[in-house]
This record gives C-alpha cells, structure tokens and sequence, in this order.
C-alpha cells in the first residue's frame, strides 16, 4: 500500500517559562511511516510522549526539529513547517482526529458536534445528521441524548460523540488517541469493527490503545515510543 | 465555511503602528486575513487590542503602515488612499462593527425593527414591506421574539442588545465583521447563548471576522488563527489551537495559564 504519512527525526520539547525557563524533554528522533490500509500502534508507559506525537501529526503542537510527511491532495506536506492555513486545509481533506476528551462546545447537541466536519466538508446537515444517527446508533449511544449538548454526558458516552465526529469524514489519515478507554466491551468491539472497516478501505491509522484486547485486534504494527525518550536536560 | 483554499487575502495590514503622542497604541503589526476566517486578537487591557481594530476598521487614522483591503471587483485598494466619502460607503456596505458596549452600536432611540431596518435604507433599499420583512427575519436568527420588533433597545437585557447590534451589523450582508470583546459585559450564560450564536451565523454565512477578546475561551471557539498582544505588539501568532495549547511566548504561556480550561 502506499505511505501515506512518515515521520523523520522528529524531536519534541517544552520549555516552561513559567517555571524558570525549564526544558522538559519529551521525545527525539522520532522516526516511523504509516501506510494506507493499515493500522500502526504507539506503544510506552504513560508520559512517554505517545499523545504528544499525534498532537505533532495534526499540526496541535509545534514540531522541534525534524519532519513529518503527509500525502495531500497529490502532494507531501510538512506539518512541522506548514502554516497554520495549510494545516487547516490539510485537516479538512486528508486528516481525522480522534482526540482523547471531547471538547464539548456550549449549546451545540451531540448530534451536530458529530455531523459538523461533514457539513464543512460540504455535506448537507440533513445528510450529515443521519449519517451522524446511524453512527451513534451504531456505539449504541442512546437515542435521548442525541438533541442534548455533550457536556454533562458520562466520560463513555463523550468519547463515543467524539469516536462518531472523528470518524464520520472519510479522510485518508486518522489518527486516534485512547478511542475506546472509557467504552464497555460491546462499543470496544463496535470500534474495533470500524477501524477494520477503516483499514479496508485504504485509511492510514495510528493510534493509541490502553487496552491490549483492542491492540491485539487492530495493531498491524507497534512503534515502542519509549526508544525515542530523551535524557532530562538538568535546569 | 466557505473558505476557499487558494484565494487571495481579504485585507493585509503591513507594519501597522498608531502612537498616542509618545505612547505607543500599537506597533509594527502585520498581518493577512483570508475570506471566511476568524482571526481573534487577544491580550490583556491595554494591550493595543482595540486601537488595532479601530485602525485596521477605518474607524482611526494609524500613525505609520499600511491596510489594503480586497474589494468586491477583486482590487486590492490601499484604505489610506480612499476618500473619506469611499471609506464610509465601504464601512457601511462591505463591513460590520460590532462593539463592546451595544449602545455604542445602537440608535437606543428608535424600535429594534428600525434599528435593523435603518441599514438596509442606508444601503439603498426603500420597499418599507420588504424592509420590515428582512428586518423581522433578522430578529428571529438573533432569537429576538417578533413581538419585541416595536420595542425600543432600552427595555432589552444586555445580551438581546447585544443581538440585535449583530443583526443590525449583518443585516446589510458584510463580507468582514469587526468585533471588539462582543461578549465583554455579558452574564457567562449569556455569553455562551451569544457565542454559539456568533459560531453558527459565521459560519452559514461564511463571513470573515476579526475578533478582539480578552478571553481565551471566545478565541478557542470563534476563531482558527489567533494572535497574541502585549505593550501594542504581536508577541505570538498561529493556529488557534497550537497557541492555546503548545504557547511558545513566556507571555502567552502565562495568559493560557492563568485561566482555569479552555
Ligand atoms: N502542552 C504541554 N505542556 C507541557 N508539557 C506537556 C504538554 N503536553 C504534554 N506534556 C508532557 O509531555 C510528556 C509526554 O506526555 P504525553 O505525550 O501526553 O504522553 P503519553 O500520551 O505517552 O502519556 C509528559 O511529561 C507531559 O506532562
Ligand atoms: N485615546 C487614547 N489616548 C491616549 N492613549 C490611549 C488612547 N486609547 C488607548 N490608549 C493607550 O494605548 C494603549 C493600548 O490601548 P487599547 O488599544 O485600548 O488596548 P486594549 O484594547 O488591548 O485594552 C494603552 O496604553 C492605552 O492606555
Ligand atoms: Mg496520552
Ligand atoms: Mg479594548
């Protein structure tokens, strides 16, 4: 299958300002490449950087040093180097996310945080609404709490609206960041079934997966995160 | 959203300074808008937040730089070369201007259907139905009851008043919007009815807006880039959600910081 995303000597710090100016070290020399139509796991303890290099990929966080390569609209884009507009353009038609907490906007019921990327993506609300249904009808998400705005929803049933809106777009990259760490073991597997269904149509997935059942099920690969630590800078 | 992803900027602002005598009100500030982009200039009081968008607006002459805006033909005019007279028909066809304070805004002396209706005959419209009519229609997308259309704005909540200066200001159809702190002084409830409001009327109308706020959370959910202020200069500028959550400035980590979650 074809690359669709690679990460060359990729390096990741925060300087902390607010504390004396302190480096903190995260990862260095991250180096990997996902190809379309499969599924490539990030692997390490908590606090190894994993969340940390999706949040590179989606352009959320800035880049070090290094790059990272996305195919896009026919072309390589550097997400370490591309302006913000770029990047915008490249998550509208080449990169899902599926961030680890929802993000609840006020007011807004779950039904439109879900079909929202679709309406941007020039789907009407109607259609994007029903796709959006049938998806949450799908994670088992009961139909009561369709017409209400997520944020007084149980951590499950958030991450559930966030799994539908990410997605619910049918973009060449997605990335996933613990999709399925509050779901019960009915939705993990309705999640599971999805990515394979992701995977056979040619998407490049990386993710992370607290659970092993769920990595076991999915992982065409693992990239040990933990190869990339760096040593503490001392302040 | 209607942006398109290879049209020209809408307005470029090129090293932009206005000084108060020696005090300086903003300084060398540049930047580009796109059509159907929210750029939300944030800062804490005193930052030069406001005498940006005044000058950038037309609303005040800025000391040095230069603002040219795209105009409907397609030309990018340079805004200093306009007449006065040109610089007013601009403001009032192609731009809006939403302030803090909507009795700013508003003609608190006339009904909230004339205050809508009055932009339209401004812009040229004289069928008193028809201009009732659009006006009415406003009302109901600001979610102000079509019984409250005689009343003047003096009997409404801040938060209604503050509705209605956004149908005045879009009623006319603009290309670009100029808002300053528009949920300033508004109830936190409040402030997110207006807020979810100001998300869905931008984007069904795929508006270009700039949008100054002392608040981080208005910025997170109004806007895509965002740039940072402090003692009139551009101290930090991207992606909204790379700044809000990967701060690069000592400043702007100390502005993410200090507030609870946005
Ligand atoms: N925005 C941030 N500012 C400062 N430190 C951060 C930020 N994001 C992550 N970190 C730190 O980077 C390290 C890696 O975090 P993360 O990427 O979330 O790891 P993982 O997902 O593997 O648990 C942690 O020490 C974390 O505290
Ligand atoms: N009319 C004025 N005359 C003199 N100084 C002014 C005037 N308006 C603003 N300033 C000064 O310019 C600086 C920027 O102010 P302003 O643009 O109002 O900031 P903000 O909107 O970020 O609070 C401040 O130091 C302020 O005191
Ligand atoms: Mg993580
Ligand atoms: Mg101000």
């Amino acid at each position: 299958m074809t690359q669709r995303l690679l990460l060359t000597g990729v390096d990741k710090s925060f300087t902390l300002h607010l504390r004396d100016g302190v480096t903190l070290p995260v990862v260095a020399g991250v180096s990997f490449h996902v190809d379309g139509g499969e599924c490539v796991v990030l692997g390490g303890q908590s606090g190894a950087g994993k969340s940390s290099i999706l949040k590179m990929v989606y352009g959320n966080y800035g880049v070090g040093a290094g790059q990272i390569l996305i195919t896009h609209a026919g072309d390589q884009v550097d997400m370490a180097s591309a302006d913000a507009r770029l990047v915008m353009q490249v998550r509208r038609q080449t990169l899902g996310y599926v961030s680890q907490f929802l993000r609840a906007i006020p007011r807004v019921a779950a039904i439109d945080v879900a079909a929202e990327p679709l309406v941007r993506a020039g789907v009407t609300a109607e259609a994007a609404r029903e796709r959006a249904a049938a998806l949450f009808a799908r994670l088992n998400l009961p139909e009561r709490l369709w017409s209400l705005p997520p944020a007084t929803f149980s951590g499950g049933e958030q991450q559930r609206v966030n799994i539908a809106r990410g997605f619910l777009p049918d973009l060449p990259v997605l990335l996933l960041d613990e999709p399925t760490a509050s779901l019960d073991a009915r939705n993990r597997q309705v999640v599971i079934d999805m990515i394979a269904e992701k995977k056979a149509n040619g998407t490049a997935l990386l993710g992370i997966f607290h659970d092993a059942d769920v990595r076991e099920a999915v992982a065409d690969r693992i990239v040990d995160v933990s190869r990339f630590a760096t040593a503490a800078v001392a302040a | 959203m209607s942006m398109q992803d290879n049209d020209p900027p809408l307005m470029r602002v090129s090293n932009l300074t206005h000084m108060y005598g020696d005090r300086i009100g903003c300084r060398d500030v540049s930047f580009d808008l796109y059509p159907g982009e929210v750029l939300a200039v944030v800062g804490e009081s005193g930052s030069g937040k406001t005498t940006l968008l005044n000058c950038v607006s037309g609303r005040q002459h800025c000391t040095a730089g230069t603002i040219s805006y795209r105009m409907r033909d397609g030309r990018l005019q340079d805004l200093n070369a306009l007449s006065e007279a040109e610089r007013r028909f601009l403001m009032r066809t192609d731009w809006g201007f939403v302030h803090q304070n909507p009795a700013d805004g508003l003609r608190m002396n006339v009904s909230a259907g004339a205050n809508v209706g009055e932009r339209l005959m401004a812009v040229g419209q004289r069928h008193y139905g028809r201009i009732r009519e659009t006006a009415d229609d406003w009302l109901g997308r600001v979610e102000i009851s079509h019984d409250r259309i005689d009343d003047r704005p003096g009997t409404f909540s801040g938060g209604m008043r503050q509705r209605l200066q956004i149908a005045r200001n879009l009623v006319t159809g603009p290309r670009l919007v100029f808002m300053d702190e528009p949920t300033g002084g508004l109830d936190v409830s409040v402030q997110a009815r207006l807020l979810d409001l100001l998300r869905g009327l931008v984007d069904d109308l795929g508006l270009s807006a700039i949008v100054v706020t002392h608040d981080l959370a208005v910025a997170r959910l109004l806007s895509q880039r965002m740039m940072v202020m402090k003692d009139g200069q551009v101290i930090e500028t991207g992606l909204t959600d790379r700044v809000l959550d990967d701060p690069q400035a000592p400043y702007t980590q100390l502005l993410v910081s200090s507030i609870l979650q946005v």
